[in-house]
C-alpha cells in the first residue's frame, strides 16, 4: 500500500499566484474565502492584532502601578483597561490564535482537503471578528457617541450585582455582553467543524489511535468549546433579560442571586483555561519530538491524560468561588477535583521530559521555546496546587499571587507554546525559515522580561496587594516589586516586537525552506511549503503515527512495531 | 456522515446552553418572594406536548418515506410535522396571553416569571427556528426540489427537530411536574 506508492505532494502545475493581481482583488479574494488555510491565517493574524491591543493596556496599566500614588491614569479608565485587557486577551487574542492553528495544521495533519464545512468555517470567523468590533466599537458609542470614551468597567468576569443597570450604567456593559455572546457563536461553530473533521475526514489508515498529538488535543479542545460556551452564552442572555427586560436572574432584592452568575461564568471560565492550554500541548507535543530526534513518549498515555484532562476540567470551576463562602463539602470536592487535575498534567510532563530524555536534542528557537514553557508551566502548575487548598486560597484570593499565577499559565505556558508553534510552522505556512538570531533575541528578551514581571509579582501578592486597585500608598513595602514588575514589561515588549519584526523580515527575505527544513514525522510535511490550495494531489495513505518516517526509511519503517 | 456528526455536535452545544437554564429555573423555584405562583397560574399544556411529541413520529415516517423515494407521502407527513409544530406554538402563546392579561405574569413580575419565560421562552425560539426551517423544505419539496438524493440531509434536518422534542421532555417535566 503506502510504501508501494509513493504519496503525491502536489500537482507540478500549480495555479497562477496572486502576486500579479490588483490589491482589491486579492483583498476580495481574502474576505470571501472558504479555504481553511486562509482562514487560519485570517485567525491568528487577527489573534496577533488583538494581543498587542491587549498588551498595549497591560502596558499602560504597569506605568500606571509603577510607582505609588501615580495619577497616570484616573481610577475609571483603570477599570475600563483592566476589563478591556482581561477580556481582549481570552477571547480575541488566544481563542482566534489557537483556532487559528487548529485551521491551518488539522486538515494537513490528517491528510484531508479541506475542513468539513468550509463555509462554516469562514461563517465562524466572520463572527467572532465581529465580536471583536463589538467590544472595540464601545470606546466610542458606550455612552452613545457624545462623551469621553467608554468601554466597559466590569471585570472580565462581569460579576453581578456591578452589571445591574442601577450600577452599570450606559451601554457599555451591552458592548461586553454582546461582543462575546457573538463570537461565542463563532467559537461553537469553529469548533463543530475541528471535531467533524477529525471524526469523519481522516485520509485511509489514520486510525484514531495513529492520529498526531496535535490532533488529538485539539479533538478535546473542540469539545471543551462544544460543552464550555454554551453556560457562557446562556448566562449572557439571562444578563441581557435582566438589563433590558426587567429580569431577575441576578437581582437580589427580588430574590436573585448574585453568586449563581459567578457559578455560571466558571463553569465556562475554568474549561476555558483548557481549551486554551490544550492547544499549546498540542504544539509542545510536536515541536519536542522532532527537536529531540525521538518519537513521543507515552503516546497512549498521552491521550489518556489529555482525555482525562478534558473531563475533570468541567468539575473544577468553584475553586474560583472559595472565598465567596461555600459549604465545607462543596470546598472539600473542589479541592479535591482541582488538585487531581494536576495528575494528568504532570503525567504529560513527564513525557515530555522523557521524550526528551536520551534525545540529540536540537536547541533551536522553537525547541527553546518549549524548554522555557516546561520550566514554566512546572512552576504555574505548582503555584496552582498551592492555590487549590482552599485555605490558602482565602488567604491570597484576589491579590496579585493570584494574578502571577494565572499570568505564569497564560504568558508562561501558553503564549510561550505559540511563540514555538509559530518559529515550527512559519516555514510550513510561508515556505521561508523565520531568522534564528532574531528568533534569540526575541526568545531572550521574552523569556527575561516574564520572568522580571511575573516571578516578582507573588511577592507583593503574598504581601498583601489586591488585584485591580488603580494605585496604593507608598509605605506598603510594595514598591520596589511593583518597578521591577513594570520593567519586566520593557523586555517583553521589545522581544513581542522583534518576533513581528521576524516575521514581516523573514516573508521577504528569509531562506527558502523547502518542504520538510526540521526532518519531522507527521503529514503536514508532506506537501509543498506553502501547501497548495488542495493540500493533497491524491488523498495520502498512512500505516503508521510516523508516516513521514515510513517514507524515509522505508527498511526500518514504524508499522512493524505499532 | 458528517452532516450527523455536525449536527450532535450542535446538539451538544445547546444542551449546555438549556441545562443552564434548567438549573437556574430548578435553583429559583420557589424562591420568589411575591405571587404569582406556578401552582396558581400553570396547567399543563398536555395538548400543545401531545402535538409536538407526534411530530417527531410523523418527521421520522416523512424521513422513511424520502427514503423510499415517495414524495408525496413524505410531502403530507412534512406538512403534518410543520402543523403539529405550528399548534404548540399557537398553544404556547395562547397560554402566554393567559398569563400576561389574565394573570399578570410577566417576565418582570417575579423570578418565577423571570425563570419560566425565558426557559419556557427558549424552547420555542427553538421551535420557531424548527418550524422556519420545516417551511422552507416544504415549500423545496412543493416545487419539486426535494428527491431522493437528499434523504441523508433531511434526516440531518430532522435530528434537530428531535432534540427540539427531546428539549421539551425535560422542559415540560421541570416546569410544570417537577416545580409547579
Amino acid at each position: 500500500m503506502a510504501d508501494a506508492q509513493p504519496i503525491l505532494p502536489a500537482l507540478v502545475i500549480s495555479p497562477e499566484r496572486e502576486s500579479s493581481r490588483p490589491l482589491v482583488q486579492v483583498l476580495h479574494d481574502w474576505m470571501v474565502t472558504v479555504d481553511h488555510k486562509r482562514l487560519g491565517l485570517m485567525y491568528f493574524s487577527y489573534g496577533i492584532v488583538f494581543l498587542v491591543i491587549g498588551g498595549v493596556e497591560a502596558s499602560i496599566m504597569r506605568a500606571q502601578l509603577a510607582v505609588a500614588n501615580n495619577h497616570l491614569v484616573s481610577p475609571e479608565v483603570f477599570n475600563r483597561l483592566f476589563t478591556m485587557h482581561g477580556t481582549t486577551m481570552i477571547f480575541f487574542a488566544a481563542m482566534p490564535i489557537v483556532f487559528g492553528f487548529a485551521n491551518y495544521l488539522v486538515p494537513l495533519m490528517i491528510g484531508a482537503r479541506d475542513m468539513a464545512f468550509p463555509r462554516l468555517n469562514a461563517w465562524g470567523f466572520w463572527m467572532s471578528a465581529l465580536g471583536g468590533i463589538i467590544l472595540y466599537f464601545s470606546f466610542i458609542g458606550g455612552f452613545g457617541l457624545y462623551g469621553a470614551g467608554s468601554a466597559p468597567d466590569v471585570g472580565w468576569f462581569a460579576y453581578a450585582p456591578l452589571t445591574s443597570p442601577a450600577f452599570s450604567v450606559g451601554h457599555s456593559t451591552d458592548y461586553w455582553i454582546v461582543g462575546i455572546l457573538v463570537s461565542g457563536f463563532g467559537s461553537i461553530a469553529t469548533a463543530l467543524n475541528v471535531m467533524t473533521t477529525i471524526l469523519c475526514l481522516r485520509c485511509p489508515g489514520m486510525k484514531l489511535s495513529r492520529m498526531p498529538l496535535f490532533v488529538w488535543m485539539n479533538s478535546v479542545m473542540a469539545a471543551l468549546v462544544l460543552v464550555a460556551i454554551g453556560p457562557l452564552t446562556a448566562a449572557q442572555l439571562m444578563l441581557l433579560i435582566d438589563r433590558y427586560l426587567g429580569g431577575h436572574f441576578f437581582d437580589t432584592q427580588a430574590g436573585g442571586s448574585a453568586v449563581i452568575w459567578m457559578h455560571f461564568f466558571w463553569i465556562f471560565g475554568h474549561p476555558e483555561v483548557y481549551i486554551l492550554v490544550l492547544p499549546a500541548f498540542a504544539i509542545v507535543s510536536e515541536v519536542i519530538p522532532v527537536f529531540s530526534r525521538k518519537p513521543i513518549f507515552g503516546y497512549s498515555i498521552m491521550v489518556a491524560a489529555t482525555v482525562s484532562i478534558g473531563f475533570i476540567s468541567l468539575g473544577v470551576w468553584a475553586h474560583h468561588l472559595f472565598t465567596i463562602g461555600m459549604t465545607s463539602y462543596a470546598n472539600a470536592f473542589f479541592v479535591a477535583s482541582t488538585a487531581a487535575i494536576a495528575v494528568p498534567t504532570g503525567i504529560k510532563i513527564f513525557n515530555w521530559v522523557g521524550t526528551m530524555w536520551g534525545g540529540k536534542i536540537i536547541y533551536q528557537v522553537a525547541m527553546l521555546f518549549c524548554v522555557a514553557f516546561l520550566c514554566q508551566f512546572l512552576i504555574a502548575g505548582l503555584t496552582g496546587i498551592m492555590l487549590s487548598a482552599a485555605p490558602f486560597d482565602w488567604q491570597l484570593g484576589n491579590s496579585y499571587f493570584v494574578v502571577a499565577h494565572f499570568h505564569y499559565v497564560i504568558l508562561g505556558g501558553i503564549v510561550m507554546a505559540v511563540f514555538a508553534g509559530t518559529y515550527y510552522w512559519y516555514p510550513k505556512v510561508i515556505g521561508k525559515m523565520m531568522n534564528e538570531t532574531l528568533g534569540k533575541w526575541h526568545f531572550w528578551l521574552f523569556v527575561i522580561g516574564f520572568h522580571l514581571t511575573f516571578d516578582f509579582m507573588h511577592i507583593p501578592g503574598l504581601l498583601g496587594m489586591p488585584r485591580r486597585i488603580y494605585t496604593y500608598e507608598a509605605s506598603r513595602g510594595w514598591e520596589i516589586w511593583n518597578v521591577i514588575i513594570s520593567v519586566g514589561v520593557i523586555f517583553q515588549a521589545i522581544g513581542v516586537l522583534l518576533w513581528v519584526a521576524n516575521v514581516i523580515w523573514s516573508y521577504y527575505k528569509g531562506e527558502i525552506a523547502g518542504n520538510d527544513p526540521w526532518d519531522a514525522w507527521t503529514l503536514e510535511w508532506h506537501t509543498t511549503s506553502p501547501p497548495p490550495d488542495y493540500n493533497y494531489a491524491e488523498i495520502p495513505v498512512i500505516r503508521s503515527r510516523r508516516p513521514l518516517w515510513d517514507l524515509k526509511h522505508p527498511e526500518d519503517p514504524d508499522w512493524k512495531y505499532e | 456522515m458528517r452532516g450527523k456528526v455536525g449536527m450532535w455536535c450542535l446538539i451538544i452545544a445547546e444542551s449546555a446552553i438549556f441545562s443552564i437554564f434548567v438549573v437556574a429555573y430548578l435553583y429559583y423555584a420557589g424562591k420568589s418572594p411575591s405571587g404569582p405562583t406556578p401552582a396558581q397560574v400553570l396547567d399543563v399544556p398536555y395538548f400543545a406536548s401531545i402535538c409536538l411529541f407526534s411530530s417527531s413520529l410523523t418527521i421520522l415516517l416523512a424521513e422513511k418515506a424520502l427514503h423510499r423515494g415517495n414524495i408525496k407521502q413524505f410531502g403530507l407527513f412534512w406538512f403534518l410535522t410543520l402543523a403539529l409544530g405550528v399548534i404548540f406554538l399557537l398553544a404556547t402563546g395562547i397560554e402566554w396571553y393567559r398569563l400576561i392579561y389574565h394573570d399578570g405574569l410577566t417576565i418582570s413580575t417575579n423570578l418565577f416569571g423571570t425563570t419560566f419565560y425565558s426557559l419556557v421562552g427558549l424552547h420555542a425560539f427553538h421551535v420557531t427556528v424548527g418550524a422556519i426551517g420545516l417551511t422552507i423544505i416544504l415549500l423545496c419539496t412543493l416545487f419539486g426540489a426535494v428527491k431522493q438524493e437528499h434523504s441523508a440531509r433531511i434526516s440531518v434536518f430532522a435530528m434537530y427537530w428531535h432534540f427540539v422534542d427531546a428539549i421539551w421532555v425535560v422542559v415540560l417535566s421541570v416546569v410544570y411536574f417537577i416545580t409547579r
